[in-house]
């Protein structure tokens, strides 16, 4: 099952670190993306994007998670080359990760 | 209980207008922030103002003034806003050039300075930078802007001093919000849980739209309605620091638990230590309730005492970007935007061609997420991107004239070629002690 079905996100930027957002739909689903969707994996995921590093934050009072993914902007917004220089798109990467 | 309302009117640079007149004009609030500055744009408007001293502020300050200020008889609320950027006082006098031509020439205007440390920087070349950890002095020769993200403190007591109108540059986004908080319902700077619910106020509505259906939207799992039509955020603050958040009826957008949530989280890092110039904010506690009617409470907030250093932002020269672009389409449309991709490569080989980076990007297989996520199928059509970055606006060039050369050297069927040159201005940040950054009032206006 994709993370998509159970959860919703958005991506923020500062610098060269993304900050995305997972948040469940459902309470009862927090548990299990609590379990699944490690540091690991999600790193894993956005590996070819750059991620050097993740921090993930959890707000159980919200159902969400934080991420904080370093080097993922191509040294930094002002100065990638990538289209989607901001990574604005890059939530919808972590929401195809399989749970 | 007194209660403040607070509008959004704005939550970038460019955004929409309307929202805000619609606001105005039957939201019946308080105060109306506008929040127009991205980490970039101040040292775009610092440029702007290098070349002309009456410039430097936000280029739509006079399109969203002429608008809002004639409603402003009818509708006395005050105003909070960043579009000053790199010149506050010229944005006052402006404003107040256009308040006179509307007959209210009676409206105070502040305009909060000390961001700018411009001047100051040479003493900051030792410090590292936070973003890459190098010292500042690597970029000593192209630095054009240095502006600190003050707090809400100026805000407050240009309110308490009379204005109807503050306009400042680099102040966090958030205290353009805890700014008319503070001053209305007279906390003391100290008290941090307070000031922490008021920074999560300003959160959720520096983005505007953001908070209220804006940047959700996903057909069949979040579907929204009317975004054409998007309300912007009010949030009714209570003097024991609640809040409820609401949007004008009638208006497109959606205001639920989920959108609060994700704007809540936007651009957060640790939510335990959220770090502004006024207070470093908790969101650990905070919880969201629809509660109905839709409107949405959110509660919980927390703070802690704020660090004895502020971030300031840097922009400096980083040279040039040269972007070009050409499609294919069609059976085997992946195959030849790989052969032109090459063909560019050997090119820029043939040429010598030197670059500080460089990249090729297809558009529809691999442009955002660099291959990481594949769908397998073959695109109906896909665009080559070529992009490099250079010290040259000359070798900027080559990149655009190279793809468009594909018309005639290249692959069968490229079409709708495009180039693009850009000037690159990059951001760095330092942590400078908080005392030597000083700001001042300059007033504007408030005569007849």
């Amino acid at each position: 099952m994709k993370l998509y079905e159970l959860a919703h996100s958005r991506t923020g930027d500062k610098g060269n670190i993304s900050t995305i957002s997972v948040i469940v739909y459902k309470q009862e689903n927090y548990e299990l993306v609590r379990q699944k969707l490690t540091q690991t994996l999600v790193q894993e995921q956005f590996r070819p994007i750059g991620a050097t590093k993740v921090e993930r934050y959890e707000l159980p009072l919200l159902g969400a998670f934080n991420f904080v993914l370093f080097n993922t902007l191509g040294g930094g917004v002002t100065r990638s080359l990538a289209l989607d220089a901001h990574g604005k798109t890059l939530s919808a990467l972590m929401l195809d990760i399989d749970i | 209980m007194k209660t403040i309302r607070i509008a959004a009117g704005a939550g970038y640079a460019g955004d929409r207008i309307e929202p805000a007149l619609d606001i105005i004009k039957r939201g019946n609030v308080d105060y109306m922030i506008f929040e127009c500055l991205a980490e970039r744009t101040i040292a775009q408007a610092q440029i702007e103002k290098l070349e002309n001293c009456n410039k430097g502020y936000n280029p739509l300050l006079e399109y969203r003034m002429e608008r809002v200020i004639p409603l402003l008889k009818m509708h006395p609320l005050k105003i909070v806003t960043n579009m000053g950027a790199a010149n506050p006082v010229a944005a006052a006098r402006k404003i107040h050039e256009i308040a006179c031509a509307c007959g209210l020439s009676y409206l105070r205007i502040a305009a909060v300075e000390g961001d700018d440390i411009l001047n100051e920087i040479q003493q900051y070349y030792d410090l590292p930078i936070i973003e890459t950890g190098g010292l500042l002095w690597a970029l000593a020769r192209s630095i054009v802007s240095a502006n600190a993200y003050i707090g809400s403190e100026p805000i407050t007591q240009a309110l308490a001093a009379g204005a109807d109108i503050v306009v400042t540059g680099r102040v966090a986004d958030p205290s353009l919000v805890a700014g008319p908080l503070m001053y209305e319902f007279a906390r003391s700077y100290d008290n941090y849980p307070f000031l922490g619910k008021c920074i999560v106020a300003g959160h959720l509505l520096e983005c505007g739209g953001q908070v209220t259906g804006g940047y959700f939207a996903d057909p069949g799992s979040k579907d929204v309605p009317e975004l054409w039509n998007l309300g912007f955020p009010i949030s009714t603050f209570g003097e024991n620091g609640s809040m409820v958040l609401e949007k004008l009826p009638g208006t497109g957008g959606l205001l639920n638990t989920q959108t609060v949530k994700e704007q809540l989280l936007y651009e957060i890092q640790d939510p335990a230590n959220y770090i502004t110039p006024d207070v470093v904010a908790d969101f650990t506690g905070i919880m969201v309730e629809d509660i109905g009617k839709g409107e949405v409470v959110v509660s919980g907030a927390d703070g802690k005492p704020n660090t004895d250093t502020l971030k300031v932002s840097i922009g400096y020269l980083d040279g040039w970007i040269g972007e070009g672009e050409i499609s294919y389409g069609g059976c085997g449309a992946k195959a030849r935007a790989e052969l032109a991709g090459e063909i560019i490569r050997q090119r820029l080989k043939m040429l010598d061609y030197e670059c500080r980076e460089f990249r090729i990007d297809m558009l529809g297989v691999n442009s955002l997420f660099c291959g990481a996520m594949s769908v397998g199928t073959e695109p109906v059509e896909v665009r080559l991107r070529v992009s490099a970055r250079v010290e040259t606006e000359r070798q900027a060039q080559v990149i655009g004239r190279e793809v468009e050369a594909l018309y005639t050297n290249g692959p069968a069927g490229g079409g709708g070629a495009r180039s693009y040159v850009r000037k690159v201005m990059s951001v760095a940040s330092v942590l400078i002690p908080r005392e030597v950054v000083q700001t001042r009032i300059r007033w504007i206006g408030g005569v007849g």
